[in-house]
């Protein structure tokens, strides 16, 4: 089957977000990991920062990412015309 | 379907009001209880009314839930909605681990036990972002029908078998080891028997119902240890923090904990206890270079000592005192080396108090970076083990629509959050508790709570006067990980009801993860294996009879393991992991991203990235090369649970450079890579949803 145009669009779209999503969650993982030292220099609300991050603001970030993502996802099926009826 | 739609809303619906007259009736049951408690019902009564209310219930879902229809036993009728769905998967997701022994690691190692809070959590945007809509959108029954499906043939279905079946084997013992853990713990019983008391109650959830019993029991059994979770620690939040949200609002007890242990560790009695342990392990290591002259040298001592009082007309209390010491003395060599062995290890309780709150502690800075790349490795493999665990990725496969997957892994993350945000908070919460209550009260009265549970089990807390001074030292108290969690009603002086509800809990946590895992495994059989490559014509009530059959053999076969105890939890863990993410992840996400990824690939990926992450476990992991493997050093200073930090990429590179080498995919797999990636194709030709 040939894949139209804005098939192609709706997949790069697709794409992007998930590599951009994908980045945040690398730094918020990886990159606060990695610097936990140094984050625990500064305090926030009592907390040192590199444990609070890890203990509970990086785990925020995580369920915030994939409600973007599906709420994003939703608006772009009906935008590019690939939504599902309203229940298979 | 407008009908479809119609029925599938006013599902909904009945599903809404079912559970929320479910939750009402448990905190109903829980407010008798307690009325009961404060009648004066005995504690084992209470405990008794747990186990066996829960477990009828779970069972009774179960039986409802009994069926013999293929798409309701595989996948639950694809009808469960996305906030359902989370809750199960919730439950299917935090085991016996997660809810026992999270917070207590947490307790004992401080931020480097966040590893697994960070690895077990953020596996969800993996699962989110690369691979839950598209499996939906695949929509058939297993992980290894994908792998097939996309990469054709049965060699590679066959590989996604074993990968499946070895994964889940090893996490479902570590399940069934909790599970018979807390029966024992809730109602005396053996161990070995309480594996298979345990059993029972997993079983009657899953085999009449398949994926459908399960899901339904699962939800049911969330709403219950997620209330059991979080009622002890909000409780001992007011009393610490005075607000009802102490997951934001722990940070000036963390502050007071911190100034806490340094206070500990300057303190001179904590000291003196310390110096007590480095002396004895100092002297042990200094024995064990001339055992053999030590053991002689010392017993002759003694007996020179009781002969030497004897002969100057010592008091006779003196001399019996030497004489219990020589009695005390070990018996032959043997017996001392042991002994000293033993000793050796008191180093550890010899070192001063780690900070909580310090990332990566170590001796020097090399030491540090070792500690900080085991640290990210193993939140590496967690991550990326989440998102291949067949039996987290099956529930995808559950839900009516692509838009409904992706919010379920929405929902999904968040029950599981609401566990694992509060535990890190628990683990400080309890510590400041016992080093304001605790440490510096008298062994003639001790707090209510430590005394009984130091009498109950001493691995789970053991106190004891070690410098003779009839106080608490922080230094004399040894804790076993589980305390926390078990203890923390009583820590926070809530009525027994608790105490059994966090029991409840608990159990709910293996009994609801075995399941899921149970369900997997013979579902990889029984579809997969049998019905797909050995009896394609077998009748639909045959598969599924079948499919129950395995089910008890697995579980069977898992207990029996099971009871045998074999080795460190947290390694099975860990291990299901590292192997999940080296062999499924890899084919599974180029799959769905890369079209040129064929069949040639995806057999020599699979083979290799397992066959990485499994060489470096057996060559470095201590239970197999005591077992005569021959040991080789760690690669980068990972330790063996980290394997798939090698698997996993080594699965990645295979799968491109074979696939480039050989002979792309043909129209019909490009046909099918596009079906899966748009929700719906006007036009598709391809159709991959089996009912």
């Amino acid at each position: 089957m040939e894949l139209s145009q804005r098939h192609h669009e709706y997949w790069r779209k697709n794409l992007v977000i998930t590599a951009v999503l994908l980045g945040i969650w690398f730094v918020a993982t990886f990159v606060v990991g990695w610097n936990a030292r140094a984050l625990n220099d500064i305090t926030v609300l009592g907390f040192p920062l590199g444990f609070y991050m890890s203990a509970q603001g990086s785990l925020i970030i995580y369920v915030v990412i994939i409600g973007i993502y599906a709420l994003y996802m939703k608006k772009l099926d009906k935008e590019y015309d690939v939504a599902e009826g309203e229940i298979e | 379907m407008s009908t479809g739609a119609f029925s599938q809303a006013a599902f909904n619906r009945q599903l809404k009001k079912t559970y929320s007259w479910y939750v009402g009736g448990f905190l109903a049951f829980l407010f008798v209880l307690a009325i009961l408690e404060q009648m004066g019902m005995p504690k084992a009564w209470i405990g008794y009314t747990f186990l066996f209310a829960t477990i009828g219930l779970y069972a009774g879902i179960g039986i409802m839930s009994r069926t013999a229809d293929v798409s309701e036993y595989y996948v639950a009728g694809r009808r469960v909605p996305a906030l359902f769905n989370g809750m199960a998967t919730g439950a299917d997701w935090m085991s016996a681990a997660s809810f026992i022994g999270m917070a207590g690691t947490l307790f004992l190692a401080g931020y480097d036990g966040l590893a697994f809070v960070m690895g077990w959590t953020g596996g969800y945007c993996l699962v989110a972002l690369f691979l839950a809509p598209y499996l939906r959108k695949f929509g058939q029954f297993t992980i290894p029908d994908f792998l097939g499906a996309r990469y054709g043939g049965n060699f590679v279905r066959t590989l996604g078998i074993i990968a499946a079946v070895i994964c889940s084997f090893v996490y479902v013992v570590a399940q069934i080891y909790g599970v018979g853990l807390i029966t024992s713990r809730f109602t005396g019983l053996e161990f070995g028997i309480g594996v298979f008391v345990g059993l029972g109650g997993i079983l009657v959830c899953s085999m009449l119902g398949g994926m459908k019993a399960v899901t339904w029991t699962q939800v049911a059994q969330y709403i219950i240890l997620i209330i059991a979770y979080l009622t002890p620690v909000v409780w001992l939040g007011i009393k610490h923090t005075g607000i009802p949200v102490p997951q934001v609002a722990y940070g000036p007890v963390l502050q007071k904990v911190g100034e806490l242990e340094k206070k500990l560790n300057a303190d001179p009695k904590e000291q003196e206890v310390r110096k007590i342990f480095k002396d004895r392990a100092d002297a042990a290591n200094a024995n064990l270079k001339d055992p053999a002259k030590a053991y002689a040298d010392g017993k002759a001592k003694l007996e020179q000592n009781v002969a030497s009082l004897k002969s100057a007309n010592a008091p006779a209390d003196q001399i019996a005192a030497a004489e219990k010491a020589l009695a005390a003395y070990p018996k032959d060599e043997a017996a001392a080396k042991a002994q000293w062995n033993k000793d050796k290890g008191l180093t550890a309780r010899a070192n001063p108090v780690r900070a909580h709150a310090d990332p990566f502690p170590g001796k020097d800075e090399k030491a540090r970076d070792i500690a900080r790349l085991n640290f990210l490795g193993i939140v590496f493999c967690m991550m990326f083990g989440t998102a291949a665990l067949p039996h987290i990725l099956m529930r995808y496969y559950t839900t009516p629509s692509v838009q409904e997957a992706r919010v379920s892994v929405f929902w999904s993350l968040f029950f599981i959050f609401l566990l694992y945000f509060t535990a890190p908070c628990l683990a400080v919460l309890a510590k400041y508790d016992m080093f304001t209550n605790l440490v510096g009260s008298s062994f003639a009265s001790l707090p209510a709570w430590a005394a009984a549970w130091a009498k109950v089990d001493p691995s789970l807390l053991n106190i004891s006067d070690i410098n003779r001074d009839g106080i608490v030292q922080w230094a004399e108290v040894v804790i076993g990980g589980d305390l926390i969690v078990l203890a923390t009603p009583e820590i926070a002086g809530l009525p027994y009801v608790v105490s059994g509800l966090v029991a409840a809990g608990g159990l709910a946590a293996a009994l609801s993860t075995a399941d899921g895992l149970l369900v997997t495994i013979a579902n990889a059989l029984s579809h997969d294996l049998y019905y797909k490559m050995i009896d394609p014509n077998a009748s639909t009530a045959k598969r599924v009879t079948i499919s129950k059959v395995l089910l008890i053999l697995v579980a069977i076969s898992a207990a029996w393991v099971t009871s045998y105890k074999p080795g460190d939890i947290l390694f099975l863990v860990g291990a299901a992991f590292s192997l999940a993410a080296s062999a499924f992840f890899p084919p599974l996400v180029l799959g769905v991203f890369w079209k040129r990824a064929n069949k040639a690939g995806a057999i020599a990926g699979m083979i290799a990235g397992l066959g990485v992450c499994m060489y470096y476990m057996l060559r470095t992991y201590p239970f197999f090369t005591n077992m005569g493997v021959p040991k080789m050093d760690l690669w980068f200073n990972l330790n063996p649970i980290s394997a798939g930090v090698f698997g996993l990429p080594i699965g990645i590179l295979t799968i491109v450079v074979v696939s480039l080498l050989t002979k792309a995919p043909d129209r019909e797999t490009q046909d099918f890579v596009e079906h899966v990636r748009y929700p719906s194709l006007k036009g598709d030709t391809v159709s991959t949803q089996a009912s």
